[in-house]
């Protein structure tokens, strides 16, 4: 009886192959899709370690908690300015004439369940999501990762930044509220100011004079549906060029432009970018939880005479209104005509400029070095002062103007005139950069005659002598074999630490 | 023993040894390690379910939120600690070939693409040439109505508001102002008598109605009716961008854009004094009629608002 179960136990096992269960269905699959050689080579794929490598990580798990919070805030919101009157258990709104976008982002907050949280943890992680993307590209500018062949890389990652922030904005003017509303008036007027087409332009956008009935309704549509198609097609292309070209990685021992050293994709950098969505996760609902955001009940809905003090748009558009705010008040009038150059340049002109001389910028660098090779190794920022010293200036310029979008504040806290807070933004707008650019440059060079700088240094153990000498001895480094001192090795068919019995070398036999 | 022995395949382990120290754990004590994690995992897993209880209970957001944070926080990183520390420390190596293909392969490609496609195109020149301009043509056709069906024409409506001969002006709630009703160095946002509570109203008439002193006060040379009663009437619309110019500072006579702090004198007929605004603030003519209401002596003479281009050059004439 007992033996006849037992031969039968091992017939099934033998008919299963070794591998079990999970073979048997690998080999289905494999049966109908060809999956097993390029699925074996996607779980040895090497993923190079380095800490600014996750930056990119963040921006693509701040977008799932994008993405999940706002399917969540859908099914409540809705876009529409038809009036309502306010009933709802924020008593000091009860019975005021709002809109209905207005009423049921009250909703949210206050009466469906865990609609705070999931409001504010959206609005969190779209700030984080912007920011990871600057803070993103700010790596792959300064260490040459766009260069040949990566520029179609960063021409996506530009686009996806630019988008982010336009789907933003959107979002963000979605509830109708006193603030956001007066962020909609400020972009229906910088697209007025455009020549020739402006005014037509906006009242094509906002299907009419502001505020136009249309305005909220197709912000809805396209923050909801089309830029989020949009950024995710270029999010899955950007990912795919990832895979196919390969990361790129920082010169080390063994690396060379001919491979890629670093953790295999199973299971070890599975297991780390994981917990990674879960941190950022985690991080972003103990933000939605302990830091309020854009609590629009103390703002109150939309109201075209009036404003609240406390206008503030949301940090990545703080450069705009920065330069907005410092921008002398030329408009040129004649031939009939009226251009708002104090509009027109710093609203349209500046980050036109910006954002294509970004763009542009693979292309013009290669011109400049004539260097038109293909680069996978990765360069310290160091080594490259003229690009890094630029980048620099440009990221003082841009921090320059964000502080600018607060003089008033400024003026305020420092008891200065506004007269003074203007001119001395000004100056420091043109003049940090200026200074930023040499100053970056002589860091540079200076690193680079320090070799080994940046390299993490082994303590020395001072001792004294019976004669009474002091000799120094490096301790050994952590364990005499930390990870990168070691050879690399291609990734073993079967890796299992900790063996539970001792096999011969090379060779491990499993259980069938 | 050698029963199972018999079960067992070889797998290869490209020549490593199991004692490789790549394939071993970061962790100098594995075990400490491990069991640090499970804690780590332990706790996760407890706030998640707190989470899912508060959710059940109604509790207070930041009750859902914490629990919610702190358990995916907990179990990323437990989990990153395992990758890191417990899982072979490598590093692990991968060729990368070259992308480019052999020169061979490049060249049967462009090929196929300008040979194939080239003789089919050269032969027949005349139908690719009218199908391009056909598609073209389409292209911008589809384009403009496109476009053009998002809205409507600007027209005049960006020259004009709703401001007449003869309109009341009244405040928020719709009542007319009367002569008596403001004390001198107050403002009131007032508009055109039926307006008051429509979108356009809101965002186009919208006025500010300052009592400057009790005589009739003259801010330019040819407004000398406008200010009856030291009552003098602007545009509400910031001429930067259209913020609503919300605050009066009485003592300096300057309306304040809170948006990027432009000021208009509001007795020289709110001239910018100060910020990015390149125009005065539009005056609104006023006369008192015979009951004491406070009416408009016509509509503005220019654009309110923010600049644009079609905006022509006003130097105070009607246009
Ligand atoms: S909108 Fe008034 S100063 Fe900019």
């Amino acid at each position: 009886m007992s033996d006849a179960s037992a031969t039968n136990k091992r017939a099934q096992r033998e008919a299963a192959g070794p591998y079990g269960k999970i073979g048997q269905t690998l080999n289905e699959l494999d049966d109908r899709l060809g999956i097993a050689k390029g699925g074996r080579t996607f779980m040895d794929k090497i993923f190079p370690d380095h800490w600014s490598f996750m930056l990119g990580e963040i921006a693509l798990y701040s977008f799932v908690i994008l993405l999940v919070t706002g399917v969540f805030l859908t099914l409540y919101f809705v876009p529409s300015v038809a009036t309502v009157i306010y009933h709802g258990p924020y008593k000091p709104m009860d019975g005021q004439r709002v809109t209905e976008a207005w009423d049921s982002t009250m909703n949210i907050s206050f009466t469906v369940r865990g609609g705070l949280l999931m409001r504010q943890m959206h609005h969190w992680a779209c700030d984080i999501f912007v920011g990871a993307i600057v803070v993103h590209m700010a790596r792959v500018f300064f260490t040459g990762a766009f260069r040949k062949p990566r520029e179609l890389n960063w021409t996506i990652g530009l686009t996806l930044l630019i988008l982010a922030i336009g789907n933003g904005f959107l979002g963000y003017s979605l509830p109708d509220d006193l603030v956001s509303g007066t962020g909609i008036r400020i972009a229906y007027s910088i697209m007025e100011s455009i020549p020739f087409v402006g005014s037509y332009l906006a009242f094509w956008v906002f299907g009419g004079n502001f505020p136009g009935t249309a305005t909220i309704p197709r912000f809805f549509i396209l923050h909801v549906l089309i830029l989020p198609l949009v950024i995710l097609g270029l999010v899955g292309g950007h990912l795919f060029l990832l895979v196919r070209q390969k990361h790129t990685q920082f010169p080390g021992k063994g690396r060379t432009e001919k491979n890629v050293v670093g953790s295999p994709m199973f299971p070890v950098f599975i297991a780390k970018t994981t917990g990674f969505l879960f941190i950022v996760g985690g991080i972003t609902a103990l933000l939605g939880a302990f830091a309020q955001i854009n609590p629009i009940w103390q703002f109150g809905p939309y109201d075209a005479a009036r404003i609240s003090y406390a206008v503030q748009p949301d940090w990545y558009m703080g450069f705009l209104d920065g330069a907005l705010r410092i921008w002398p008040s030329w408009s040129f009038m004649g031939f009939g005509h009226t251009i708002p150059l104090e509009v027109f340049i710093p609203a349209v002109i500046l980050p036109g400029i910006i954002f294509n001389v970004a763009y542009l910028w693979p292309l013009l660098e290669r011109k400049f070095t004539k260097d038109n090779e293909i680069h996978h190794l990765l360069d310290r920022p160091s080594d490259r002062p003229k690009r890094t010293a630029f980048g620099v200036a440009v990221l003082v310029f841009l921090a320059m103007l964000h502080i600018a979008s607060s003089t008033d504040v400024i003026a305020n806290f420092f008891h200065l005139s506004l007269e003074s807070t203007l001119w001395g933004m000004r100056i420091l707008v043109i003049v940090t950069p200026i200074i930023a650019y040499p100053l970056a440059y002589k860091i540079c060079k200076e690193m680079q005659s320090y070799r080994g700088g940046g390299k993490r240094k082994t303590p020395n153990i001072v001792s004294r002598t019976a004669e009474g000498e002091y000799v120094a001895t490096p301790t050994p480094a952590y364990g005499e074999d930390v990870g990168h001192e070691l050879d690399a090795t291609p990734v073993p068919t079967y890796i299992e630490v900790e063996p539970d019995e001792p096999v011969e070398s090379g060779v491990r036999t499993v259980d069938r | 023993m050698s029963d199972l022995e018999e079960h067992r395949t070889p797998v290869s382990l490209n020549g490593l040894s199991e004692d490789d120290l790549r394939l071993q754990p970061l962790a100098k004590n594995p075990q400490t390690v491990e069991r640090v994690i499970a804690v780590t995992f332990l706790f996760g897993t407890l706030f998640v379910a707190a989470f899912g209880a508060s959710f059940w209970v109604n509790a207070k957001p930041w009750i859902l939120g914490a629990t919610m944070g702190a358990g995916l926080f907990l179990l990323g990183v437990g989990l990153v600690a395992w990758g890191k520390y417990l899982m072979p420390r490598g590093p692990f190596v991968e060729e990368r070939h070259t992308l480019a293909n052999s020169d061979a392969d490049r060249e049967a490609f462009a090929a196929a693409i300008v040979e194939r496609g080239g003789s089919v195109v050269k032969r027949r020149k005349m139908l690719a040439g009218i199908l391009g301009g056909g598609m073209g043509i389409f292209g911008i056709v589809a384009l403009f109505p496109l476009l053009r069906s998002l809205g409507p024409l600007p027209k005049g409506t960006l020259f004009h508001t709703d401001w007449r001969k003869g309109s009341y002006a009244v405040d928020q709630t719709g009542r007319r102002v009367n002569v008596g009703d403001l004390a001198i160095g107050s403002i009131v946002t007032v508009f055109p008598e039926g307006t008051e509570n429509s979108d356009r109203g809101q965002a186009v008439d919208q006025t500010v109605l300052i009592r400057i002193s009790n005589q009739n006060f003259t801010t330019q040379k040819g407004r000398e009716t406008w200010g009856p009663m030291g009552y003098v009437a602007y545009s509400k619309l910031c001429t930067h961008l259209g913020c609503p110019v919300g605050l009066y500072e009485q003592q300096l006579q300057l309306l304040v854009c809170p948006c990027h702090q432009s000021m208009f004198n509001v007795t020289n007929g709110a001239i910018p004094q100060f910020g990015p605004a390149p125009r005065p603030l539009p005056q609104l003519p006023l006369y008192i009629d015979s009951n004491g209401n406070i009416r408009a002596q016509a509509d503005y003479d220019q654009p309110v608002g923010p600049g644009f281009f079609e905006r022509h050059r006003v130097t105070g004439s009607k246009l």
